[in-house]
């Protein structure tokens, strides 16, 4: 790990003015549990690195509110924090990992893609410039949007269930305070210059906002290791009923795009209908329609679509 | 496992002291990044070089000067002598650097000592043979090469101060995040149960 500067401001204000207006210079410290690897691996080689842990504003979860730095065992701790999200959070299980980690950075967490974690970058190139995910280990790279230049998967399990759920985010920066959908957090990056999030490197991600609208939802993962692993895929349902027929649906699935993957495909597919197996079959296959695998991991297609079927289902009741 | 100790042998000659020796940081170099906007809005910016810290680790305070990029592993077993939390992944994914940091579990690799500063730490070195849990982790040979041993032991402290009456379905939960090599997990969970007749209250004795 590269010698760094620290400081941990009491405020956002503060914080924001500790940054840099170019990525690689500074980076923020929530709970540490990515940062510290990618610290270790030489991944990130920061100059400073700006704390938290002193900001007392961004604590806390309520119905309508999740703090950035609310830990996965706050949001856990809460009853009121509806089932996807907390179904989501339950599949990190490992309690330190829970003690530690915070929601903010579980949605910006780097991918885990081992060509990025081994300094090929984030696009995975060799020095000539070549992709090496379409010919390499890619079972457990995307097989949705992944037409190039991006192969990884997007790592964040709590982003598909916020993001059925209608979360919006807020972010703070030098020019003040921004709301947006959740969605746009996320990007695929077409350049090296380019993140798979769309914060700016002096932003500061401050929390989470859920309308409620008393949407049923569940989320659904297949995992190859039950614990100290990310799922291989998963998927995210929020169903708007009147009586029994789904009035609007929103699917979103994890783990096989380089961002949270919604599916309007699927969405259609449940509107104006009653949710059976055949539905939830129906939805799940529209889902994964547009699905291009890579040559080693056409298991995730049919492994993508159980996670939807399932968490439909489920959400139904 | 031994009680709360000094940060030196009584010879005067530390374990990790030679360690200590080499890890010798570059020093105080100027400011790696210029804000000044950011000096006067009041976060005061430290490092790179060593910077003084106080840990304040099973009741006492200890005081060290470290670069803000050592982790409160390294700082426990390089720079405190307190070898008990073992570093195996450093990557958070293994458990075996296990310590309590504020009542509750975390992995020391992955934490920054100065995240730790004004935080109640609490390590194995807290802990006597004769308390439940290592007494029953005896019991019930929950060890083969013993390396994952201290951090499964805190985390089955940290676990059973938190959950007084546990299923053993909840023994399997609370100690997910900690794997062993040699495969004790069996000798691990009976270990749990039975210490959790007795570890009750256990948060109130003074740490
Ligand atoms: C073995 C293992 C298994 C795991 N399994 C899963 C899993 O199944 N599902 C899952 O979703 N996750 C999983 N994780 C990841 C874990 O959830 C994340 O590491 C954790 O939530 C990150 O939170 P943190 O507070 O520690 O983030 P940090 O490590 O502190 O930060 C992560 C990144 O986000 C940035 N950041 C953090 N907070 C902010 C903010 N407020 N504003 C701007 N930038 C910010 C940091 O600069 C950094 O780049 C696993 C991790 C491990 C080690
Ligand atoms: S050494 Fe810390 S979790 Fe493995
Ligand atoms: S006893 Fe050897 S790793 Fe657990």
């Amino acid at each position: 790990m590269e010698a760094f500067e620290y400081a941990a401001p009491n405020s956002v204000k503060e914080a924001v003015g500790l940054l840099s207006s170019n990525w690689g210079e500074a980076d923020v410290l929530a709970g540490g549990t990515d940062l510290l690897s990618l610290l270790k691996e030489g991944v990130h080689t920061p100059k400073r690195v700006v704390s938290l842990k002193n900001v007392s504003g961004l604590k806390g979860v309520s119905a309508s509110r999740i703090g950035a730095t609310a830990t996965i065992a706050e949001l856990l701790g809460n009853s009121s924090v509806p089932a996807a999200v907390r179904q989501a959070a339950e599949g990190i299980t490992s309690p330190q990992m829970r003690a530690m980690g915070t929601v903010g950075g579980e949605l910006l967490q780097r991918p885990r893609c081992w060509y990025f974690r081994n300094g090929y970058g984030l696009l995975g190139k060799d020095a000539k410039g070549k992709s090496l995910a379409p010919n390499g280990e890619n079972q457990y790279h995307a097989i949705l949007g992944n037409k190039g230049p991006a192969y990884f998967v997007s790592a964040s399990s709590l982003a598909p269930a916020l993001i059925a759920l209608e979360a919006t985010v807020t972010v703070t920066g030098p020019d003040g305070e921004d709301e947006m959908p959740l969605e746009k957090l996320f990007q695929t990056p077409s350049s090296d210059s380019q993140r798979e999030n769309t914060l700016q490197p002096n932003q500061v991600l401050t929390g989470i906002n859920l309308p409620g609208g008393g949407a049923r939802s569940a989320t659904y993962e297949v995992r190859q290791r039950q614990l100290m692993d990310w799922p291989l895929a998963s998927a995210s349902v929020a169903l708007k009923m009147s009586g029994d027929t789904v009035e609007s649906a929103r699917v979103v699935l994890g783990h096989v795009a380089p961002t949270p993957w919604r599916s309007s495909d699927a969405e259609r597919a449940l509107a104006g209908k009653a949710v059976s197996e055949d539905t939830a079959m129906a939805a799940a296959k529209a889902a994964l329609s547009a699905a291009t695998p890579l040559s080693r991991n056409k298991h995730k297609v049919q492994l993508a679509r159980v996670a939807v079927k399932r968490a439909i289902l489920q959400a139904a009741g | 496992m031994v009680g709360p100790k000094e940060t030196q042998q009584p010879n005067g000659f530390s374990r990790r002291s030679f360690i200590q020796g080499v890890s010798v940081g570059s020093g105080a170099a100027g400011a790696l990044l210029a804000t000044p906007e950011a000096k006067a809005a009041g976060g005061d910016v430290v490092g790179p070089g060593a910077v003084s810290m106080t840990l304040r680790i099973n009741g006492r305070n200890h005081s060290l000067e470290a670069e803000p990029r050592v982790t409160l592993l390294d700082a426990l077993r390089d720079r405190l002598d307190m070898t008990g939390a073992k570093k195996v992944c450093d990557r958070a994914t293994c458990g075996a650097c296990t310590v309590m940091v504020d009542g509750q579990a975390v992995y020391a690799c992955t934490m920054l000592a100065i995240e730790a500063e004004g935080r109640e730490i609490r390590t194995i070195e807290s802990l006597s043979a004769n308390d439940p849990v290592p007494r029953n982790f005896v019991k019930h040979d929950a060890q083969q090469c013993g390396f994952c041993t201290p951090g499964f032991v805190m985390a089955c402290q940290s676990f059973l101060e938190n959950n007084p009456n546990p299923s053993q379905a909840d023994v399997e939960a609370g100690l997910s995040g900690n794997i062993c090599r040699c495969g004790t997990y069996v000798g691990v969970r009976l270990a749990a149960l039975d210490a959790a007749k007795e570890v009750k209250g256990g948060r109130r004795r003074g740490y």
